[in-house]
């Protein structure tokens, strides 16, 4: 077992031996550009392109000239809501997302807002799902477009998809879903589904950043977009730009070893996962579960440890890959709004870890965390003045704090 | 944001955590910040009397900076006196401890965190706050930061 351990494969994944094996002939042997017709450089090019297309569509039940290639699911996400929003603008000019969702969509949706857009923020319940009563509710005639996301990426929390699906097909509303987390993870099928438009990314299923894909419904209904990228009409004219052929290439490598491997390496994970969750909890109390604890990613583990802040913890399993909700960590000091808006208060929220396990991680792996786990919260107790007080019986929240 | 060999140190080797017994006289305590903040300080001094820090406990509830600044703090106030202890600033333990501009705020609670327990000890013995007046600055940012 080597240190450091990656525990962190919701921020992204290494990239699969296989799906480097299969990129490297496309960087300097069949290096064509995918666009030039005109010699076998650019064929060979654009056959390797197809046949990631296809694998790709065939992770999500979609046909792939349904595909458009695109820089990541944050491009895909702009893309696609950006881009029904302008193209359907004179049939309304109101969204409806939540309020879990990535930044890629939330801040895109800010966008719109200030292009005079109005946009509804659905609230969720303690577990992160969304109440399929309020979606209907929030729809008015000038809907255009419902942006939910598969699965979240710091609680792991799974929406109930296919029942969107219903609700949006029913009103003639285009559905967009950023399943960047769940695909290749969980089964995903944009027919049964109802799901017209759909965001996914490469590096978090084991293959190289810097690509992903966006899923435009070609029929029942057919989708159409504005583009945001210009240029030379690729990707019928959606997006214009030269293909990352090797990233394409690697993509759909990716994808055919999901396909092939979902359904054991569910289990495996959700295995390795849940006797994290109770090695942990067996050694340590006051520990608390973030998000569904059905309803989540295989892989995904999200706690929150009483007493104890995130970050200290992150600085004592330094040799562990990990991350946290707390506000130290993040860059604008700010909480994890998604722990927020399931209604963990901002005490908890700072002493929230989240575990994301991949392909690569093993039993071995998950003992040894165990461990270093409880010895960081234990040390970490200790020197906490929250714990003492609770410990004597005080109740923190009732006190009175002079502020730094 | 790679942690500064210092600050890790102070994590792994805190000095003087934990807390004077509750019947000790000559101890002030200071309580600073706020769970929803996720930084909470508590320092207490162990005091003579002379007026000299002669022993320093802390705990804390927050980032490996804030518990790193409440640790140096404990290790800078001792020998000291009051009005010495009082009149320490955050920027040195920002220069010292070579906190990142992101990290100030947790020097300037362990500052007010100090000030919080001198002030506490004082209203014990039933001191007056005056020197207090003349210490009073602002907290500061380094120039170099």
């Amino acid at each position: 077992m080597k240190l450091p351990i990656y525990f962190d494969n919701h921020a992204t994944t290494p990239v699969d031996p296989r799906v480097l094996e299969a990129m490297l002939p496309y960087f300097m042997e069949k290096f064509g550009n995918a666009a030039s017709r005109s010699h076998s450089f650019g064929h060979v090019a654009e056959a390797a392109v197809d046949e990631a297309r296809e694998k790709i569509g065939a992770l999500i039940g979609a046909p792939s000239k349904a595909i458009v290639f695109t820089s990541g699911a944050t491009e895909s996400d702009n893309l696609a809501i950006k881009g029904v929003a302008e193209f359907y603008r004179e049939r309304g000019d109101h969204i409806i997302t939540q309020r879990t969702e990535h930044k890629a969509v939330l801040d895109t949706c800010k966008e719109l807002e200030r292009r005079g857009f109005q946009v509804t923020y659905l609230p969720v319940d303690r577990y992160g799902i969304i109440d399929l009563d309020a979606l209907r509710e929030a729809i008015t005639p000038r809907t255009i477009v419902v942006t939910i996301m598969l699965a979240n990426n710091e609680i792991g929390t799974i929406q109930p998809i296919a029942q969107i699906g219903a609700i949006t097909r029913e009103r003639g509303i285009i559905f967009h879903t950023d399943a960047t987390q769940g695909v290749g993870k969980l089964p995903v099928n944009v027919d049964e589904t109802g799901v017209d438009l759909l965001s996914m990314s490469a590096h978090k299923i084991y293959g190289p950043k810097g690509v992903g894909a966006l899923y435009v419904r070609n029929k029942n209904p057919r989708v159409r977009l504005s583009p945001e990228m210009h240029g030379g009409g690729h990707e019928r004219g959606m997006r214009s730009g030269t293909l990352n052929v090797t990233g394409i290439v690697g993509f759909g490598k990716a994808c055919e070893i999901c396909m092939s491997e979902m359904a054991e390496e569910e289990v495996r994970l959700r295995r390795l996962r849940d006797r994290l969750h109770q090695g942990i909890a067996e050694r340590v109390d006051e520990v608390y579960l973030n998000g569904h604890p059905e309803k989540r990613l295989a892989g995904n583990l999200n706690l929150s440890f009483a007493y104890v802040e995130g970050e200290s913890l992150l600085m004592g399993l330094s040799e562990i890959a990990l991350s946290s909700g707390s506000a130290c960590t993040s860059a604008t000091l700010e909480p994890s709004y998604v722990l927020k808006a399931i209604g963990v208060g901002e005490e908890l929220a700072h002493t929230s870890l989240r575990f994301g396990l991949g392909r690569f991680n093993t039993a071995e792996e998950v003992e040894y965390v165990i461990g270093r786990v409880e010895q960081e919260v234990r040390r970490l107790r200790e020197m906490s003045p929250l714990y003492d007080m609770a410990k004597a019986g005080v109740d923190v929240k009732s006190m009175t704090w002079a502020h730094g | 944001m790679a942690y500064s060999e210092k600050v890790l140190d102070h994590y792994k080797n805190p000095r003087n955590v934990g807390s004077f017994a509750a019947d000790e006289e000559n101890v002030g305590t200071g309580l600073v910040g706020a769970p929803e903040c996720g930084d909470v300080m508590k320092l207490q001094l162990k005091i003579n009397d002379r007026g000299i820090i002669e022993d320093a406990r802390f705990k804390t509830f927050g980032c490996g900076s804030a518990i790193a600044s409440s640790s140096y703090a404990t290790e800078l106030v001792k020998g000291k006196t009051v009005d010495e202890a009082f009149a320490l600033k955050n920027t040195k333990i920002v220069q010292d401890l070579a906190l990142p501009p992101v990290k100030i705020h947790c020097s300037v609670l362990a500052e007010e965190a100090i000030k919080a327990a001198v002030r506490d000890w004082k209203r014990r013995k039933g001191l007056p706050d005056e020197p207090e007046a003349k210490a009073k600055t602002p907290a500061e940012k380094p120039v170099n930061a």
